[in-house]
């Protein structure tokens, strides 16, 4: 298992390499001269020509992109072109607040979409099981930031019950939390009742009912391990989603976490910061996905037996 | 052998009720079963002898099953009458079944010792480290070494698999074991090793059973007893000597026609000719006339009733009632 | 040979037929299903108004003329939605927000048929190291949450209609490669293909011929509910300013604009919000319905 844990953790490698070649990429075709925008519109020409040479920016593409994974393996992804401060500590310093609200709206999702996806498959068609599907058919057609914004026209606007920006206290973090939640307990509930109800014909159940396993065991112990194998990776992927979704709820709950500082980046077209920005949170997204195939492992003996061999 | 009756099954329904009509799969059929006895239940599919298995056990799904009529009488018990927890307690424990397909029967995730161990823990008044050691013990039972007792299903063979679920069924030492074609899906080599084996574990523990096969040569090895279905109904019931020597219906008649015999000279098998009726759709009158050799016009009239022709030898045909003019002889 | 051939044209006549009555049956299913229906219907009345938005309001009379004496009005007879911090009437942006919406939806979806079915296709087809090139750099995509991807690609482009279909088509380009590749892989080796070589068809004509029509059913779910997710991204997108600029009017553009007025003017956030949701809803309904209706067994 630990060699099997090693060798994921080499594949990250090329998959990183790969993203942050795609990133840089993309931001490359940013128009304008970086020199230009950190000195000024009005920067003397030679000033500009002395920083370009500097940066090394006349450079060949391929040298510029490998100058930029050396230092980034350093931990340097430059300096912000409007705060002038190092971009990574900037990100580091955010990180753990986008972190905590991802982790938090994860944690509601499963505390919600697990059991409920469990009720609905096992009274499948009963009242019960409408209401659950019909609230996950909204929850995932919601856009998150619009619902962020209801939710603070009821319960600080409105009810004046919690607070709608920043992150001051442990109340901060409900609203945003649920904004972020929502989407992915819907789609956590369905992607539940669907697996449980595919577990729950199989012919082991059978075989367990026909054992004398009560109906409880039957759901809570045979089906729900079987049921819960793809929902994990449902959760995983979601979890990533919910780092590219805080994007936009910290921006609805001006949330002191990567998200804003990315999109203020863009509006500043500051991009050492957008591209430091994207590639954190895709290496975070990666590490994620890795954890959740660890967890597989362990949870289904098959995958397991598969790797350890 | 002691002949008390154990099992008696009288005028037992079971429809499933769907959107697209209702499959009418079992129709009153009766079955009686004395302790020890082996019943072997034949037909072809789709003839309701999972459905006759599952109704006992009283596993039907519901919805879309339902049992519409009937009484099953287990030591002397209704099984329709008692509540679910009751009837619980008598799964896996007294009544215990062997379904067909070793590969799906068992759960993935959990091991083969625990899953034998689940049953003995519910139903004997052991913990968990003593039901695991009786565990391996059912396993060495059934040709499994104790050792493997934490490995997982998915790292068995069918056969081997096929031996879990038998030691899983057999582990509370039930007094019916219903074993539900539990050779169909495996080689033709482990067939006769699981069959053995299931014969053996019979006889040592004076388990009755009751075999679902649609093979008569299993069912002459194996049986006392056997029972012929043809659409939901029970159309020949009679000692494996009586049928074996003398089948009277003619569908019986043709299922042994299908077989190749080869201690007779015959030109070619004689198949029975045309399908099973549509279940949503079965034939008025006998069910089997559209495709019976011998058939008039009454037979899609008159519903035949069981006519018990010998000891024990009971035939539903309308020729035992003397309603059609014919001699049905292999 | 000659009668191999023979066979070969018929097992392909004979999938071709029974393709058909294929569908003829999932739309059999899929009317059966209410939900869907009820989705398919909001859907009709969308593209409707969408494609006669003009009739109903005028773009440049209307939808963009400023009106600062009425601006954030309230919902009356006269603004049935109220009126935005320009005072434009809420109702008559929303109907061509529809259009805006639509268009960005179907189009992204568009270029991530055609650039994904296309890769998926060419790695299923052809296999070995090329379909494992073309799936390693999927799988790198697929590494970044799309969302990101997309902010990314408008962020360098710089904003504008345009970009910003580019940008969410590219995002969800691997999904489609990847169920393109795995519908190719299990059609690849089937008999009617083989016929189809046999009679000589050039490998261009067995992929847009036979391979493609095969593949359609997944990719249609997926492209249905590719829409709605493409329309939540344009939403974000220019809920966060890199979408489509003003004064054109965009459901999250316009919700964005009520943000600084949530506390005195609830309706210029609100309905924007609930089109997008009814939007997203009408398309999951249908891509559901879509997917049990082409995959009975998933249904009882």
């Amino acid at each position: 298992m630990h060699k099997y844990i090693f060798r994921r953790l080499l594949l990250l490698i090329p998959v990183l390499l790969g993203v942050t070649f795609i990133v840089f990429t993309i931001m490359s075709f940013t128009p304008g001269d970086p020199a230009q925008l950190m000195l000024g519109e009005s920067a003397p020409p030679e000033a500009v020509e002395q920083l370009r040479a500097e940066m090394g920016l006349d450079d060949p593409f391929i040298v510029q992109y490998l100058r930029f994974v050396g230092n980034a393996i350093k931990g340097d992804f430059g300096r912000s072109y409007t705060t002038k401060r190092e971009v990574f500590s900037e990100i580091f310093a955010r990180f753990p607040n986008t972190l905590i609200l991802a982790a938090v709206g994860v944690a509601i999702a499963v505390a919600i979409g697990i059991p409920v996806g469990i009720i609905s498959a096992t009274r499948q068609y009963s009242l019960i099981d409408s209401i659950s599907m019909i609230g996950a058919l909204l929850g995932v057609s919601m856009p998150n930031f619009w619902l962020g914004l209801m939710l603070i026209l009821v319960f600080s606007v409105g009810l004046g019950w919690l607070p709608f920006a920043g992150f001051e206290s442990a109340k901060s973090i409900i609203l945003p939390a649920i904004t972020l939640g929502t989407g992915a307990a819907a789609i956590i509930t369905r992607m539940t009742r669907s697996s449980m109800l595919e577990v729950i014909r199989q012919d082991y159940i059978r075989t367990a009912r026909a054992k004398g396993v009560s109906e409880k065991k039957v759901v809570n112990k045979h089906a729900l391990k079987n049921a819960l194998i793809p929902v994990i990776t449902v959760v995983g992927l979601q979890f990533g989603y919910l780092l590219g979704g805080a994007v936009l709820t910290e921006t609805v709950f001006s949330w002191p976490g990567v998200g804003r500082l990315l999109v203020e980046a863009i509006r500043q077209k500051d991009t050492p910061t957008v591209l430091a920005s994207v590639v954190f949170m895709a290496t975070t997204f990666s590490f994620v996905n890795l954890l959740v195939d660890i967890l597989y492992a362990y949870v289904d003996p098959r995958i397991k037996s598969q790797y350890s061999k | 052998m002691s002949k008390k009756e154990l099992l008696k099954i009288e005028d037992l329904s079971i429809y499933y009720i769907t959107e697209d009509g209702t499959v009418k799969a079992v129709n009153g059929i009766d079955i009686k079963l004395n302790k020890g006895e082996t019943l072997g239940l034949v037909g072809e599919t789709g003839a309701g002898k999972t459905t006759t298995a599952l109704g006992i056990m009283r596993l039907i799904p519901n919805p879309p099953g339902k049992i519409m009529s009937g009484k099953i009488e287990f030591e002397g018990k209704d099984l329709l009458n008692i509540p679910e927890e009751e009837m619980r307690m008598i799964r896996g424990n007294k009544i215990s079944m062997i379904f067909q397909d070793p590969m799906t029967s068992l759960n993935p995730v959990m091991t083969v010792g625990e899953q034998i161990a689940e049953v003995i823990e519910i139903h004997q008044d052991l913990n968990k480290q003593e039901a695991m050691k009786k565990a391996e013990e059912m396993l060495e039972l059934v040709g499994i070494p104790a050792a493997r007792v934490n490995d997982y299903p998915h790292q068995f063979s069918g056969g081997m698999k096929q031996r879990v679920v038998i030691a899983i069924s057999l582990a509370c030492n039930p007094q019916l074991l219903i074993a539900d074609e539990p050779t169909t899906a495996l080689d033709v080599t482990i067939q006769a090793q699981v069959l053995d084996l299931m014969n053996n574990l019979k006889e040592e523990f004076n388990t009755a059973m009751i075999l679902i096969t649609h093979d008569l040569g299993v069912v002459s090895e194996v049986c006392d007893k056997v029972a012929i279905m043809y659409a939901g109904e029970i159309v020949e019931a009679a000692s494996l000597k009586q049928l074996f020597e003398n089948p009277r219906h003619p569908y019986t008649l043709g299922l042994f026609g299908s077989i190749p015999n080869l201690d007779e000279e015959v030109d070619r098998l004689k198949p029975i000719t045309g399908l099973m009726p549509d279940p949503t759709n079965l034939p008025t009158g006998c069910k089997f006339h559209p495709r019976c050799p011998y058939g008039t016009d009454i037979c899609a009239k008159q519903e035949p009733k069981a006519i018990e022709i010998e000891d024990g030898h009971k035939v539903k045909c309308l020729i035992y009632e003397g309603l059609v003019d014919a001699e049905v002889k292999r | 040979m000659t009668s191999n051939v023979a066979k070969g044209t018929m097992t392909v006549e004979k999938k071709k037929n029974k393709k058909r009555s294929q569908w003829a049956e999932v739309w059999r299913r899929l009317k059966k299903n209410k939900m869907a229906m009820l989705g398919l219907a909001i859907l009709t009345i969308l593209v409707l108004t969408a494609i006669f938005a003009d009739f109903i309001a005028d773009y440049d009379n209307v939808v963009i003329k400023q009106d600062l004496v009425n601006k954030l009005q309230g919902p009356s007879a006269e603004h049935p939605f109220g009126t935005d911090e320009f005072g434009r009437d809420i109702f008559a942006r929303m109907i061509h927000g529809a259009r805006v919406s639509l268009r960005v939806g179907i189009l992204a979806v568009g270029i991530s048929i055609i650039i994904g079915g296309t890769l998926g296709a060419i790695a299923g087809y052809y296999g070995g190291k090329l379909d494992n090139v073309i799936m390693r750099v999927m799988d790198i995509f697929l590494a970044i949450p799309s969302i990101l991807l997309a902010i990314a690609i408008v962020s360098a482009l710089g904003p504008s209609l345009m970009n910003l279909m580019i940008a969410i088509g590219i995002s969800s380009v691997p999904s489609y490669a990847r169920i393109v590749r795995s519908s190719v892989l299990s059609i690849r080796d089937q008999e009617f293909i083989e016929a189809a070589k046999a009679i000589g068809a050039n490998d261009l004509r067995i992929i847009l011929k036979h391979i493609i029509p095969n593949a359609l059913a997944p990719v249609i779910v997926q492209g249905t509910l590719g829409v709605a997710g493409a329309i939540l991204s344009t939403a974000g997108l220019s809920f966060i300013g890199l979408g489509i600029q003003p004064p054109a009017p965009e459901w999250g553009a316009m919700l964005a604009t009520g943000r600084p007025y949530l506390r005195y003017a609830w309706h210029v956030t609100t309905f924007p919000g609930l089109a997008i949701m009814i939007t997203i809803l009408a398309l999951n309904l249908v891509g559901d319905g879509l997917r049990d209706a082409l995959d009975p067994r998933l249904k009882q």
